[in-house]
C-alpha cells in the first residue's frame, strides 16, 4: 500500500515532503526509543512514536523509512520539519494515540515483519 | 516487441509502463507564469524571453481565459501588431488536462491536437500547473535515472575506487567531528558514512548494519563524551573498521555498560528517545568485531568491525 492511501483512510495531517508520498510501505514499526527503531524498523516502513524531536528525522533517513507518523497531537518544531523536507521525511501527524494508529494500520495490513523480531533481538 | 538486446527491451517495457505509472501532476511544471488579457505583445515578448518559455495561460481574476503561445506572437510581429493586446491574440477555451491523469493521456492530447504546452487543471478547474514535452521527457528520465541509481548503485560505483587504485592494502578514511549534547546535527556523521559507503557501492545490508553501529556510536559520543569526540571510518575493500573515541569521562564498568537496557543516560535525554541503553547492544548485534576499552577520567575507545 502507498503512503498516500494511508494518509487519506487515517485521516493524517502531512506536514513535510508531500511529495514523497508515493512510496510503497513495506510494514510498520512503533517505538519511542530510537535505539529500539534502529535496530528493527525497516527500510519503507512507517515509523509510529510520540516523539517529535529532530533525531527522529535523522533515524528515519538513515533507516530510508517511508515516512513517520507522530501521535496523540504532538507537535514537531519547525526546524524538524526543515530537515525532514530537506531530506524528504514525510511527517505525517494524528491526534489518535499510538495503538490506535497501529490498530488502523494493521487493519489495512500494514505488518511488522518476522525479522523484525528475529534479527538483532537484544540477549537477556 | 523492438529488435535488439533483451537490455533494450526491458528498458522499452520499463517505458511503457511508466507513461501508464506517472502522474501529470509529478512531472508538470508548478510554478506558472501567466499574463492578462489586457498583456500588450510587447510585454509577452519579454515575459517569454525572461523567463525562456515558449507560451502562457492567460488569466483574468483567477480565471483561464486563453493561451498565448510564441507562434502567435510571431504573427503579430507579422502583422506590425506588437502593441495590440493578448486578448486578439489568444486561443480561447484553451484545451486543457487533468493533474492525476497519466502520462500517457497527454502523450495522446499532444499527439491528437500538436499543441506545445497544456495548462493543467484540478477537478475543480483551478489551474495548477502547466505541461510541457519537455516536462514528460524530463519525468521520464528522472525516473528511470532514479530506478537505475538504485538498481546499479551497489555494483558499479564500488569496483571503481578500489579497483583502479593500486596498493597493498587500499584504505578510505572517513573522519567525523561529533559535538556533546548536539541532538540537532547528532546522526549527520552517520548518515554521512552510510551516504559514502552507498557510492562506493557496498551491499545494502551491509550499509545497514554500518548505519546502525555508526549511528549508536555517534549518539554515545553526542550524550556521553564531555568534549564530544571523533567517529572515524576506515574502509578497505572488504572490511570496514569505525572507531569512536572521546577524551572523558569514560566507562566505570564496562562489563555492566554492555548490559542491554543499562543506561546512564540523564532524563532530559531519555525523554527525546535516546539513552534506551540498547545502544551498545545494537552495535554488537551490527558488527563482527567489537572492542569497548575505557578508563575513567581519560576516556573511551570503541571500535566496531564489520565484514563487507
Amino acid at each position: 500500500m502507498k503512503l498516500a492511501e494511508i494518509v487519506d483512510r487515517l485521516d493524517l495531517v502531512v506536514l513535510s515532503a508531500a511529495d514523497k508520498l508515493d512510496t510503497e510501505v513495506t510494514g510498520g514499526y512503533a517505538s519511542d526509543l530510537l535505539s529500539c527503531v534502529m535496530a528493527r524498523a525497516r527500510k519503507g516502513n512507517v515509523w509510529v512514536t510520540l516523539q517529535s524531536h529532530l533525531n527522529i528525522v535523522a533515524v528515519a533517513s538513515l533507516l530510508q523509512l517511508a515516512g513517520v507518523i507522530i501521535t496523540e497531537a504532538m507537535a514537531p518544531d519547525a526546524a524538524t520539519l526543515q530537515k525532514a523536507t530537506a531530506e524528504g521525511i514525510p511527517i505525517l501527524t494524528t491526534s489518535q494515540t499510538t495503538f490506535t494508529v497501529v490498530g488502523h494500520l494493521a487493519q489495512l495490513g500494514i505488518a511488522g515483519s518476522a525479522s523484525q523480531e528475529m534479527e538483532a533481538a537484544p540477549t537477556r | 516487441m523492438l529488435p535488439g538486446s533483451s537490455d533494450q527491451r526491458v528498458e522499452v517495457t520499463k517505458l511503457q509502463e511508466l507513461v501508464y505509472e506517472l502522474k501529470i501532476d509529478q512531472v508538470m511544471t508548478r510554478q506558472v507564469i501567466t499574463v492578462r488579457p489586457d498583456t500588450t505583445m510587447r510585454q509577452l515578448k519579454e515575459i517569454l524571453r525572461l523567463n525562456r518559455i515558449s507560451g502562457a495561460p492567460v488569466m483574468q481574476d483567477g480565471t483561464m481565459v486563453g493561451i498565448i503561445s510564441i507562434e502567435d506572437l510571431i504573427k503579430a510581429l507579422e502583422a506590425g501588431d506588437i502593441d495590440g493586446r493578448v486578448a486578439e491574440r489568444m486561443a480561447k477555451q484553451p484545451q486543457t488536462i487533468y493533474a492525476d491523469e497519466t502520462i500517457m493521456q497527454a502523450v495522446n492530447t499532444f499527439g491528437r491536437y500538436g499543441y506545445g504546452r497544456l495548462p493543467v487543471i484540478d477537478r475543480d478547474g483551478n489551474l495548477v500547473g502547466i505541461l510541457t514535452q519537455g516536462d514528460i521527457a524530463r519525468g521520464l528520465l528522472r525516473r528511470l535515472e532514479i530506478d537505475y541509481h538504485e538498481e546499479e548503485i551497489h555494483r558499479y560505483r564500488a569496483s571503481h575506487i578500489f579497483e583502479d587504485i593500486a596498493s597493498d592494502q587500499t584504505g578510505l578514511i572517513l573522519r567525523y567531528k561529533v559535538q556533546p549534547k548536539d541532538f540537532v546535527h547528532c546522526g549527520e556523521a552517520a548518515s554521512r558514512l552510510k551516504r559514502a559507503l552507498e557510492r562506493l557501492g557496498a551491499k545494502p545490508s551491509v550499509v545497514r548494519r554500518i548505519a546502525v553501529a555508526s549511528y549508536e556510536a555517534e549518539t554515545n559520543l553526542a550524550i556521553h563524551a564531555t568534549k564530544g569526540g571523533d567517529l572515524i571510518a576506515e574502509v578497505q575493500p572488504e572490511r570496514i573498521r569505525i572507531v569512536a573515541v572521546d577524551t572523558g569521562p569514560g566507562i566505570d564498568d564496562v562489563e555492566k555498560a554492555l548490559q542491554p537496557g543499562f543506561s546512564t543516560a540523564p532524563d532530559w535525554i531519555r525523554e527525546l528517545g535516546f539513552g534506551a541503553g540498547m545502544g551498545l547492544s545494537n552495535i554488537k548485534a551490527c558488527s563482527d568485531e567489537m572492542r569497548l576499552e575505557s578508563k575513567p577520567g581519560v576516556g573511551t575507545r570503541l571500535e566496531i568491525i564489520i565484514c563487507i
